[in-house]
């Protein structure tokens, strides 16, 4: 069994909400603001959405399609914003920018209905994630699958997303196995597992079964 | 007084131990939480929980209260209003008399600390007196329809503050400050959430004087028009043309007079329907609120107006699907076809009842959803990593 260079320290974490008070009430203003909000708040309402989706609520993939389908009942913008995956952009100007290209051109095929009232209109928030030393170490594979099937929900999220798109003290996965532990292609199974639209267990799931299968191989 | 670990037996896998492990990042820490009073539902009624769990974390936690002659509570009073919409604010002369009431307070009241949370508008000018820490504005109500001028003449304070926290986005207006979302939460383990046994359920509802012999919808809020209750039995009216049902309506007037007319006329509708049972309920009525929601079909809070009341949160808890109105905190707290359903009018509250009682298998499969969404999203423990998460974020 090898033994990584370095532990894995797992850490959970937790989203304190920041509001903006920056709002849309229509299409038109929500294509506006995403437009011009700081960067931050498109990763919230985008990637941070996996954070908050539990199997109880119904998948949207993000807060402007949920916004969309459930206040306007714009049912056509809705799916076409669901289906944008974040992991697919590098950078997330890229991701703003093709929002708004969705938008644009939803705008330009259909009529804008009435503007909502404020309490059903779209609020822009932010987040700051503060990360939670979990007291859970792995030095080798078995010690990481032990760690990895009890941590709390939210260090999958934090080692899995988190750590994918934005710097944090907490190492990724994927970094780990391949750096550490000398498993690339074990990382590689962990970067190309499709977080999008599955609730954080469900991921940990899938991702102990890469695990275990790791584990037979290395026992044959 | 429950312990932390105490929640351990209700709150999700891990939980509790996820709160050990942030709490660790506070420990030591001085926090001090300042209201208007330690009686009442709202803060006082989380802090009164929360507070010893804080200090049983390892944290210096205390809880302060500021008061004053009856002028002070009636600009206090005044200026609550004018911050959720009231046309009239307090008078130039309340406000000053006020803010130097509070001058007072900050001298007589103990403020060193590390995190001041000062809870909504009555003690809210003691940050004129700040001289160290880091000072929160704790704001529980929907400040979003306040007027520009009632606003501009608050915001002289809560601008001095680092930060403001508001229970749900949309609820602010603006600062200059950063502003958090903190959801409220529920105590699971106090009288008003803690489980009865059947017999107590039983003796409680006798003692008010509900039979249960038919399905039973149950509506607790104040008598007042933001909480419908007149529509509310306009829309029993519509089920009942459908279904053997009673109607249980439960809440307070604070000796309120348009609130009494309200209930004047509840009461003769039950005068006239004896399916229709009105209750007057003193605010610390736990046990008897806690029965009739345990005793309920399906909880209503069809309420056209609402902060964030956690009546909805209260009911999913007990296993019961809620039709809420579309107002305030009440939507974010019910999950569209899953806990419940949030509706816009009389017929869709009537509708939703219906659908209800003709598909009774979606009842407790509702229920449960529902007490997981809170187990998940309003108990006090995820509120108590939501405090600590902002202590450790504004302490760093």
């Amino acid at each position: 069994m090898r033994t990584a260079a370095r532990p894995l320290h797992f850490a959970g974490c937790v989203e304190l909400r920041q509001t903006l008070d920056v709002h849309a009430h229509d299409e038109r203003e929500l294509m506006s603001r995403i437009a011009e909000v700081p960067a931050d708040s498109i990763y919230f309402h985008t990637f941070g959405y996996f954070l908050r989706h539990h199997p109880q609520t119904t998948a949207y993939g993000n807060d402007f399609a949920r916004w969309a389908a459930l206040e306007i009942g714009d049912r056509a913008l809705a799916e076409r914003l669901a289906v944008v995956d974040p992991f697919a952009f590098p950078r997330l100007d890229a991701l703003r920018d093709h929002l708004v290209s969705i938008l644009s051109d939803h705008l330009q095929r259909h009529t804008v209905g009435g503007r909502l009232e404020f309490d059903r209109a779209f609020h822009f928030q932010r987040s700051h994630i503060v990360e939670v030393p979990l007291g859970l170490d792995a030095t080798s594979l078995v010690e990481f699958r032990a760690g990895l099937a009890r941590v709390d929900e939210s260090a999958i999220y934090l080692h899995t997303v988190e750590t994918r798109v934005r710097a944090r003290r907490a190492e990724s996965f994927t970094t780990w196995l391949a750096d550490a532990l000398g498993m690339p292609e074990l990382a590689e199974r962990f970067a190309r597992a499709d977080p999008y639209l599955t609730a954080l267990e469900r991921a940990r799931g899938r991702l102990l079964g890469f695990v275990d299968e790791a584990l037979e191989d290395e026992r044959r | 007084m429950s312990r932390i670990d105490d929640y351990r037996r209700v709150s999700g896998p891990g939980a509790v131990d996820f709160v050990l492990r942030l709490a660790e990042q506070v420990q030591g820490r001085r926090v001090l939480h300042v209201t208007g009073g330690r009686l009442g539902g709202g803060a006082a009624e989380t802090l009164r929980a929360m507070v010893p769990i804080l200090a049983e974390l390892g944290i210096d936690a205390r809880w302060e209260v500021t008061g004053g002659d009856a002028g002070y509570y009636l600009t206090a009073r005044a200026l609550q209003a004018a911050l959720e919409g009231a046309e009239r604010g307090p008078s130039e002369e309340g406000l000053a008399r006020w803010a130097d009431m509070n001058r007072l307070n900050g001298k007589k009241l103990d403020l060193g600390a590390d995190l001041i949370s000062v809870h909504d508008t009555q003690p809210a000018s003691l940050v004129s007196a700040r001289n160290a820490g880091r000072w929160v504005w704790r704001c529980h109500v929907d400040c979003s329809a306040a007027r520009a001028d009632n606003w501009a003449a608050f915001r002289q304070f809560a601008d001095q503050y680092d930060a403001a926290v508001f229970p749900m986005p949309g609820f602010e207006s603006r600062l200059d400050i950063p502003m958090f979302v903190i959801a409220p939460s529920i105590d699971p383990l106090a009288e008003r959430n803690r489980d009865l046994t059947p017999r107590e359920i039983n003796e409680t509802l006798g003692g008010l004087g509900v039979a249960r012999d038919k399905p039973l919808l149950v509506q607790i809020a104040p008598f007042t028009q933001a909480h419908d209750p007149l529509g509310v039995v306009d829309a029993y009216r519509l089920v009942k043309q459908h279904h053997d049902v009673r109607l249980a309506l439960a809440g307070t007037t604070d000796g309120e007079p348009d609130r009494l007319e309200l209930l004047t006329q509840l009461r003769e509708i039950a005068h006239q329907d004896s399916d229709v049972v009105v209750l007057e309920l003193p605010a610390e009525a736990h046990r008897q609120i806690n029965a009739l929601q345990r005793a309920a079909t399906i909880v209503l809070q069809k309420s056209v107006r609402a902060w964030f009341d956690l009546g909805p949160a209260e009911a999913m808890w007990k296993g019961k699907p809620v039709v809420g109105g579309y107002a305030g905190g009440l939507a974010p707290q019910i999950i569209p076809n899953v806990t419940g359903y949030a509706v816009h009018s009389v017929e869709g509250a009537a509708f939703r009842i219906r659908h209800l009682l003709n598909n009774p298998e979606l009842i407790p499969r509702m229920g449960a959803a529902g007490r997981e969404h809170v187990r998940r999203s309003f108990l006090i423990t995820r509120q108590l990593v939501d405090e600590l998460a902002l202590a450790i974020h504004l302490l760093r």
